[in-house]
């Protein structure tokens, strides 16, 4: 994992959005304790420390929770939402791709990638 | 803890009512609301120009005590709007009781319309959720879909369990004329429900109505000169999160802490409780409060709530209207749930009423498992 720095200085939410369109899925580390934090944030969720730095996600998540959002096909299909434990620590909201959303179960192992998905790159999983 | 016993019924409800639910069309939410408030100053004896405080919030106002205050023509000296979801109402019920205490007012009104069944449905408020709108999460079903697939995986529970409290519900709803959804319903009913969010198919969903609710609140050294007060005896609240990817565990809400705190207020626990009144947006929630409020252990909601233990007749009185599952759910429900509360306390509760129910519980829940507001309530007997 490999420290860098912030890439400008505009805030959080645009900084990872430009970390994401150059490919990298990126979230942030105290510098002091060591705990990861995400969603980015300009501090310390709790404690208001600034010394939060961006690192590269490991990329390794679980399944902590699952749903399949119902969607009619000609809308385009049902689809998977799950809550992921990013190896980290910190928890996330996206999507389980390449597997039939009813197929993604609590407890998987799960890999990062980032794709695009309505119009703008995000991160998904797909299983490890 | 902080010993709150000093605000202890130190204020009452002494005026409640309902308005327009189920289906009021070609009325629109600040009418159906107004009219509630008339409602309940009637139910209370009071007039309109007796009330000075106002509390206040919906789905389609953005400034909701001022639009009420001018529409019903007064000139509140104390109002206030806090919005934490559907259990804003409950949170307003200690607001007010502060308020009265203070002497900032004299005769406190908390109200709530809307029309969104005839409008056109339901319709999320909410802003988008940053780093959760992308993935198009159908919220809030979503998100109590991902809690319920958690509690099935941590303990067990099966839609089998879920559908349970569906089934009691609409028993309960059943019996009550105010009930907008009354045919019963067997658990295979609610299995075969249309699938929305896995597990959550269309039965474990709340209704989508209309409906108005106001209550009227003075100080506990007046109540006694009304008919029926009831007495809001403890009141706590609590949230640690806005979106459901932040909730720290999806199996436990902030219900844990509010209602510790709101049972310590009022002197009572959960076995006191004659009948319990819990925000049931979606069938997950009942047991996760039925666990959180400290009716049972935690991962045994699953069984407290099967086999008609409570459904009428069953061994708790739980959302004995029939709930936002059976009864009414217009957006923002939390005053309906402390309706029925105070009417089960009165003794006039519209469809079963249980008797001597004289100690009430009305549990709040906003936004995703959110915001948690326990409130009890009780008669004079039980001050």
């Amino acid at each position: 994992m490999s420290v860098t720095e912030s890439v400008t200085d505009q805030g959080p939410e645009a900084a990872f959005a430009a970390y994401l369109a150059q490919g990298k899925f990126m979230i942030q580390r105290s510098a002091s304790t060591g705990a990861h934090v995400f969603y980015p944030r300009p501090f310390v969720p709790g404690t208001g420390e600034t010394n939060l730095e961006w690192v590269e996600a490991s990329g390794d998540g679980t399944v902590y929770a699952t749903t399949v959002n119902r969607r009619s096909p000609d809308k385009g299909g049902s689809f998977n939402v799950a809550l992921i434990d990013l190896a980290e620590g910190p928890r996330m909201m996206s999507r389980v791709v390449g597997v039939a959303p009813e197929e993604v179960k609590i407890g998987m192992k799960v890999r990062a990638k980032i794709e695009h998905l309505n119009g703008a790159p995000a991160v998904v999983w797909e299983l490890a | 803890m902080t010993d709150l016993s000093h605000l202890r019924a130190k204020a009452a409800c002494v005026g409640i009512a309902t308005h327009g639910t189920g289906e009021a069309p070609g009325w629109n939410s600040t009418e159906l609301m107004g009219m509630a408030v008339l409602k309940a100053l009637d139910d209370a004896g009071l007039k309109l120009n007796q009330v000075d405080g106002i509390w206040a919030a919906t789905a389609v106002h953005s400034m909701a005590a001022m639009s009420l205050a001018e529409y019903l023509g007064i000139h509140p000296k104390f109002s206030s709007g806090s919005n934490i979801g559907g259990s804003s109402f409950l949170a307003h019920a200690l607001d007010a009781a502060l308020a009265l205490e203070a002497g900032l007012v004299d005769v406190a009104v908390i109200a709530y319309g809307s029309n969104q069944r005839t409008a056109g449905g339901f319709r999320s408020v909410s802003e988008p959720m940053p780093f959760e709108a992308q993935y198009q999460p159908r919220n809030p079903i979503t998100a109590y879909a991902l809690a319920a697939s958690r509690y099935m995986h941590e303990f067990g529970a099966t839609r089998e369990h879920l559908a349970e409290v569906a089934v009691a519900a609409r028993a309960w709803a059943s019996h009550n004329p105010e009930a907008f959804t009354r045919d019963p319903i067997a658990v295979d009913d609610v299995l075969a429900s249309r699938p929305i969010s896995d597990p959550l198919g269309k039965l474990d969903c709340c209704l989508v109505t209309d409906g108005a609710a106001a209550a009227v609140m003075v100080r506990a050294d007046r109540a006694k000169d009304f008919a029926k007060p009831v007495y809001l005896l403890g009141a706590a609240m609590a949230h640690d999160h806005r979106m459901i990817s932040q909730m720290p565990t999806l199996t436990t809400t902030c219900a844990v802490d509010s209602g510790r705190r709101a049972f310590a207020m009022a002197g009572y626990g959960p076995k006191d409780m004659k009948t319990v009144q819990l925000y049931d947006a979606f069938t997950i929630n009942t047991i996760l409060f039925l666990e959180d409020l400290g009716f049972c252990a935690k991962g045994e909601g699953k069984d407290f709530v099967s086999g008609g233990r409570i459904a009428p007749g069953g061994e708790l009185a739980v959302n004995t209207s029939g709930g936002g599952l059976s009864c009414v759910h217009p957006g923002m429900y939390g005053l309906f749930v402390m309706a029925e509360a105070i009417r089960q306390a009165r003794g006039d509760a519209p469809g079963i009423q249980i008797e001597g129910a004289d100690l009430c519980l009305a549990h709040g829940n906003g936004g995703v498992l959110s915001s948690e507001v326990t409130t009890v309530w009780g008669t004079e007997q039980t001050l």
